[in-house]
């Protein structure tokens, strides 16, 4: 990759400050690039930090949380200095978000209509009228066929699929570089998934946009993901391709996460299921965050952390298993 | 319609413990100022099936598909509008409560949100007892003998006796769900999308522990869930259901290698292949489900499949067998 990076990420700490003093580290030290064009996946399970690292990217973290270090760069811009009101420029203009539950991401007063013009009409500086042609070829270019009249829809009038289609047209209308997606289709049934997936494709190469896929579903991954990075703790354990990450897992939870899926083209008798359960981000245990849970943990991974190394150029993983090989 | 249960009856040796007859189960739809029945969701419509002693049999859907409603009528919870429930040989579609009582014994359901189905002002071991005290005349010192049994069968401490479910998490949490619905020495539980809420790691440790369970208390298992992967792991055969109706149902190899319905085969191609060299060619549906309280005529399937021809609109296709236990309501196969 000799292009310079669409979105950088060093060294990113955002921690939330919870009653009895206990503090939560949902993202602690994370470094991530995202190039134009490509489609990169965060995967992790409930309390892994991958919906709390998106929201870091576009400094929407409120007390009380805080980013209490690192820097996000985006085209050359490092956000950490601005205001919160040049921060509201580039949401929803050069970054936009779509998340998993379009009821509550959508407002449930204002027509579908009102919601796609208000977005250009703030950003792309539009008037009214050329706003509302716009928004129509949005929404045809989105799947909504009689589009003139979901515009004077409102969310409860659509179903789920289609209100996910609606969030996507309004966060494709400022032409994004870069679309993160949080869950975008954990609350749709497989067959609409495969609609929205499909769609979220097809606005990538029509607008060159990047995108950032936060999800659960490694088989999702596997599909629409051209990089992939593990996170477990609040910190990446795995970083790498995707084709490589499933036919050549290294990090002992990444190995547990691929046993324990039930694979719809393979049989197995016995899943592998990991033992325990993801540890609370204010008490991870010492040493290695997985150790507690790991099938090869050695005495040296109860007293330290191991650090991310790169095993190639392209393959990065948190374990002292590879101590050693690292390039 | 009889015609058709004889089929499904036939070649069939092994142990039925549980029949529905054309079961149905219609929800009315009020309105106006007077609240008269201006329609009705056809949540489940017609459906014939059995299941096999000791077997588990997945039941696959999208949502509104009615195969949440479908388990709860078999356990009575709902009232079926039509149709017949044999439960061992025993017709119970008609029972009074009182009469239900003694049966309910054999039938238990695990839910999918263990944080809904708990009463969270109850204990774990008040919560696992309850069943008990209200089916049994076992002593407390017997009881609570069991309840600690049951507890480490399903992989909690005897201690956890005394904490309240909010101090468990998501996946332990079903470990006492599934404990209490196990107390009872149920012979058959329908399983409501029990691991959908849990992560993958969790959801593993669950499913290899309710297949554990199954073999060492010789259960059967309905196993109601919208994740193909999920139901093709642990399920012998699998139901396909579309709007309130069965599509498919077959053993399991022969739904996942050889579907025959084409909405069998969308659903499985729309599946993420985590296996890039297995990926699958998608058939992409169009469009929503239908609305149950107004299906489309004929066949309910007709208005996104991609092989749609005139008679589909017309003749509701019958599930037809195809040999092999294999049953598809599709009129391309006669």
């Amino acid at each position: 990759m000799n292009k310079p990076a669409l979105l950088e990420v060093s060294g990113l700490k955002t921690y939330f400050y919870l009653e009895n003093k206990k503090v939560a580290k949902a993202v602690d030290g994370i470094d991530l690039a995202i190039y134009p064009g490509e489609t990169v996946a965060i995967v992790g399970e409930s309390g892994s930090g991958k919906s709390v690292t998106s929201l870091s990217i576009m400094k929407l973290i409120n007390k009380p949380g805080k980013i209490e270090a690192g820097y996000i760069k985006f085209s050359g811009t490092d956000f950490t200095p601005l205001s919160e009101k040049q921060m509201t420029k580039i949401r929803g203009n050069d970054i936009a978000m779509i998340f998993q539950e379009p009821m509550t991401a959508l407002n449930p007063v204002f027509t579908i209509g009102n919601q796609i013009i208000e977005t250009l009409v703030k950003h792309q500086k539009l008037t009214k009228k050329d706003a509302y042609t716009r928004a129509v070829e949005l929404l045809k270019m989105v799947g909504f066929p009689r589009a003139e009249e979901t515009m004077r829809e409102y969310p409860h009038q659509l179903s789920g699929g289609m209100r996910q289609r609606a969030m996507i047209a309004i966060a494709i209308s400022c032409a994004p570089k870069l679309l993160i997606a949080d869950e975008p289709t954990t609350a749709l049934d497989v067959t609409i998934q495969a609609q929205i997936l499909d769609l979220l494709n097809e606005m990538k190469e029509r607008f060159n946009m990047s995108i950032l896929l936060i999800t659960h579903d490694l088989g999702i991954v596997a599909e629409y993901a051209d990089r992939v990075m593990v996170m477990y703790g609040g910190q990446i354990v795995e970083s790498t391709s995707t084709t490589q990450l499933f036919e050549q897992p290294q990090h002992p939870y990444t190995k547990g996460l691929l046993e324990s899926l039930p694979n719809i083209d393979n049989d197995v008798p016995r899943l592998g299921a990991i033992s325990g359960m993801v540890p609370p981000s204010y008490h991870f245990p010492k040493g290695c965050r997985f150790s507690d849970r790991c099938p090869s943990a050695m005495e040296k991974c109860r007293e330290d952390n191991p650090k991310l190394v790169n095993l190639t150029d392209e393959h990065q993983v948190r374990c002292y298993l590879y101590e050693g090989n690292e390039q | 319609m009889a015609l058709q249960e004889k089929e499904l009856m036939q070649g069939t040796e092994q142990d039925v413990i549980l029949q529905l007859a054309n079961v149905k189960k219609y929800f009315p739809i009020k309105g106006g100022i007077l609240k008269h029945t201006i329609g009705h969701v056809k949540a489940v419509d017609d459906i014939s099936l059995h299941v096999f002693r000791g077997e588990t049999l997945g039941i696959v859907g999208e949502s509104g598909s009615g195969k949440s409603t479908l388990g709860r009528v078999i356990l009575r919870l709902l009232d079926p509008t039509e149709g017949e429930i044999y439960f061992e040989k025993q017709n119970i579609s008609n029972l009074t409560n009182r009469r239900l009582r003694a049966t309910r014994r054999d039938m238990q359901i695990i839910f999918q949100d263990p944080f809904a189905s708990l009463n969270s002002k109850m204990n774990v071991g008040e919560l696992i007892e309850e069943p008990l005290i209200v089916q049994t005349k076992l002593s407390k010192k017997e009881r609570t003998a069991k309840v600690t049994s049951l507890l480490e069968k399903v992989g909690l401490r005897s201690s956890d006796r005394l904490k309240y479910p909010h101090e468990f998490s998501g996946g332990q949490r079903q470990r006492i769900s599934i404990a209490r619905a196990l107390v009872l020495n149920p012979k058959f539980v329908v399983c409501d999308e029990p691991v959908s809420a849990l992560d993958v790691s969790i959801q593993a440790q669950v499913l290899n522990l309710m297949a554990d369970l199954q073999d060492e208390l010789q259960l059967t298992y309905l196993f109601i869930s919208h994740d193909l992967s999920v139901v093709k792991h642990i399920s012998d055969r699998v139901a396909v259901m579309y709007l309130g109706r069965i599509a498919e149902i077959a053993p399991k190899h022969a739904i996942y290698h050889e579907p025959l319905h084409p909405y069998t085969q969308a659903l499985l191609s729309a599946v993420p292949a985590v296996d890039k060299k297995k990926a699958r060619e998608k058939i992409i549906l169009t469009g929503d489900l239908p609305s149950p309280s107004n299906p489309p005529s004929g066949c309910p399937f007709r208005t996104r499949c991609p092989k749609v021809h005139d008679v589909c609109s017309q003749v509701r296709p019958e599930l037809t067998d195809q040999g092999n236990g294999h049953f598809v309501a599709c009129h391309l196969y006669k």
